[in-house]
């Protein structure tokens, strides 16, 4: 062996320690949380990594001391129908925004732009004493609206760039063909755009189902308060007495979106580049 | 008189006359319904709520004598007023608009009466909004939302920062008043105020970088590292690292904070089975900063890592090959090939990464809620950033002015950042970002 081959096994070993190490450190805090959630006792110190029994108590807690069920059911419900709703209204409004060339078009793509700029609950107080007034305090519905409207604003140059990808020529010889713009819309642009809808109503469900904050501020009473927003108040009240409900909880909450996340990983990562490409 | 002109004129005066004349009766008759109804709302209603939006309220509330007893007599309530004056406003500038659209559609039609054919009627009307007009149909949904959710509320939150609401000033009890730019004055001149402003600026910006560069060089080198050649199961290590990325990170960032617990996490608990002293990772002010800095390149090296493996799969390994040819060795490989091409895809990434950060409010306000708390700031803590000052002097404090002025430095800064990056960008990539 000469040299360099010495120098290069090296290499490699350090390698694979290195990515060793980074694995152990990305798993930890999720083994962690999920073997706190198993162990018995209350506390969040633990002597020991894996708990010397284990035990399902907290879950059952969960379920029977909180309000877990109804919390989940409304997020659930948010999330699902600020989804279609957002999905919805995105997808007209992007479609338009690169399909058709109208007066004022240049105007709202630079509104857009600057609305992106503020920081989203600025605006919070005030959408606060407008639903107050129009009578929508502690309704889902007030937040399915708030968070349908935000996304298009989020997203729209995403999902924009990605229709300005779909040549014309498509349309045009539909259209020659006798079709309307509706038919259009539907039956081409649609299916053709699954990978950009993936990727906007996974990122819209997302964001309405981990939101704690607009959530917090909108829905006043415990039975309307969604998961994001009851684990959040559990680990700020009860916080280290508690510590292994909240745990159980936060599990509960993770395994499906983390599931989703692996499932759909290729759009999001197709999605992430495109809205790199924005600047 | 020509017909066109007839018409224009005759829905100038009121709205659907044009469209009676041009015998578009359905048609005229709704917009007559809807011209009267909107010229009654901005004659009779309009003043009201513009006096409101002006004065914002004359009358404070207080002890009124009616007869013989004192009454408690409800006065007028500012914020609303600010509100109101707000929707009304903006409910006058589309009916002005639509009255411009009314305008137009009588002169059109009065031009095709010229050219001697027949308007058409209600259903050929609305055919052809779908037809001609296409875009402004389907844009009319999100066009009310965003305006009514988004600018709206954005509007009233800037004109906040011009008034005098913060705490002790609130209604019912107080009317509010416009001050001008007193409060931008405060928040520079005022020593309590400008030496929190001045800190949590420079924090703000130190963490904005820091966070960035750290995530985004960590992401290369976890990159670079799988993508050697003689590296095995590529897709394994890739999976694994991007289990943080996965799990939301709401979730992950309560976790951390009981992982960074001083006296009970396991972090602790580990450096003292080594025989270290724990250290103080929420508690104090530097090992703060050193948390919240770590675990957000927790968080935000698994999403430089997928878009950097990405980049590295395109580069064509026959450049490598000519490399080694020349006699380069892996560092100079990595700087004159890798490095290059790694930028030139990733530079748009990484400005909005920094924009991001800057209003990174998670990481923040779950990790440590901008604590340990500096007894010198005004409501803030050594971790706070612009973001979670911001909600802390709203949402706490009742300190809504200032929240505001906040919320407009933050604007600023962002804007002109990406503004300045936009054209750095722009010179090498000729691409228009709304075309």
């Amino acid at each position: 062996m000469n040299n360099r081959q010495v120098g290069g096994t090296a290499k490699l070993t350090a390698s694979y320690i290195f990515l060793i190490a980074l694995c152990v450190l990305s798993l930890f805090p999720a083994l962690w949380i999920v073997m706190s959630s198993l162990k018995t006792g209350n506390s969040l110190f633990s002597d020991t990594l894996i708990p010397r029994s284990f035990t399902l108590t907290h879950y059952e807690e969960l379920f029977a001391k909180t309000q877990y069920a109804v919390w989940a059911k409304n997020t659930i419900k948010i999330a699902v129908m600020s989804t279609l709703l957002g999905t919805f209204l995105l997808l007209l409004s992007s479609y338009a925004i690169s399909r058709y060339r109208f007066s004022g078009r240049k105007t709202s793509l630079t509104v857009l732009l600057v609305l992106q700029i503020f920081p989203g609950f600025m605006a919070m107080i005030a959408i606060y004493v407008l639903l107050n007034t129009m009578g929508l305090l502690n309704s889902h519905w007030a937040l399915v609206l708030v968070y349908s409207s935000g996304a298009i604003i989020t997203h729209i140059f995403v999902a924009k760039g990605f229709f300005d990808t779909i040549p014309k020529s498509l349309e045009d010889a539909a259209k020659i063909d006798g079709a309307s713009h509706m038919r259009v819309f539907f039956a081409i642009m649609i299916p053709l755009s699954t990978p950009m809808l993936t990727y906007a109503s996974l990122m819209i469900f997302y964001g309405s189902f981990v939101d704690f904050i607009f959530a917090d501020l909108i829905l006043r009473t415990e039975e309307q308060r969604t998961l994001a927003v009851g684990l959040y108040r559990m680990v700020n009240q009860r916080n280290s007495t508690e510590f292994t409900l909240f745990a159980s909880g936060a599990v509960l909450v993770a395994l499906p979106i983390t599931a989703l996340f692996f499932f759909l990983q290729r759009f999001l990562v197709d999605g992430l580049t495109a809205g790199a490409n924005k600047g | 008189m020509r017909k066109r002109t007839t018409a224009a004129l005759l829905s100038a005066l009121l709205m659907g006359l044009g469209q009676l004349y041009n015998r578009q009766t359905i048609k005229g008759l709704l917009f007559l319904l809807f011209g009267a109804a909107g010229l009654y709302g901005a004659a009779y209603k309009y003043p009201a709520f513009i006096k409101g939006l002006v004065t914002l309220g004359e009358r404070p509330s207080g002890m009124v004598k009616v007869g013989k007893l004192t009454k408690m007599v409800a006065g007028d309530h500012s914020i609303y007023m600010m509100i109101d004056g707000l929707i009304a406003t903006f409910g006058l500038a589309m009916f002005i608009g639509l009255y411009a659209i009314n305008i137009r559609d009588a002169y059109s039609n009065g031009l095709l009466r010229e050219s001697g054919q027949r308007p058409p009627g209600i259903a050929g009307s609305l055919a052809g909004l779908g037809r001609r007009h296409f875009a402004y149909l389907v844009l009319a949904v999100p066009f009310v939302t965003i305006t009514f959710l988004t600018i709206l509320p954005l509007v009233f939150s800037i004109l906040l920062a011009f008034t005098n609401y913060a705490d002790p000033i609130l209604p019912p009890a107080n009317l509010v008043d416009w001050v001008g730019f007193d409060n931008f004055r405060k928040m520079l001149e005022l020593k309590v105020w400008s030496s929190t402003f001045g800190g949590v600026v420079t924090w703000t910006l130190i963490w904005a970088v820091v966070a960035t560069f750290t995530t985004y060089v960590g992401g290369i080198v976890v990159a670079v590292v799988i993508h050697q050649p003689r590296i095995r199961f590529k897709k394994l290590w890739r999976t694994i690292l991007i289990v943080p990325f996965a799990i939301p990170n709401m979730i992950s960032l309560l976790v951390m904070r009981n992982l960074f617990n001083n006296q009970f996490g396991p972090v602790n608990g580990y450096l003292r089975a080594l025989g270290l002293d724990g250290l103080p990772w929420l508690t104090d002010p530097f090992w703060a900063k050193v948390t919240v800095i770590l675990v957000n390149m927790w968080l935000g090296i698994p999403i430089t890592m997928i878009l950097v493996l990405g980049v590295l799969t395109t580069i064509p390994g026959d450049l490598y090959e000519a490399a080694e040819v020349d006699g380069a060795g892996a560092l100079q490989k990595f700087r004159l090939i890798t490095m290059p091409m790694v930028l030139f895809s990733t530079a748009p990434v990484l400005i909005m990464q920094f924009a991001g950060n800057i209003n990174n409010f998670n990481v923040i306000f779950l990790l440590t809620n901008g604590d340990p708390v500096n007894p010198d700031y005004q409501y803030a803590g050594h971790t706070d950033l612009l973001v979670t000052w911001l909600y802390k002097l709203a949402l706490n404090q009742s300190q809504y002015s200032f929240a505001s002025v906040i919320g407009i430095v933050i604007f600023l800064l962002v804007a002109s950042f990406s503004i300045w990056s936009y054209r750095q960008t722009r010179a090498y990539r000729e691409e228009d970002m709304i075309a």
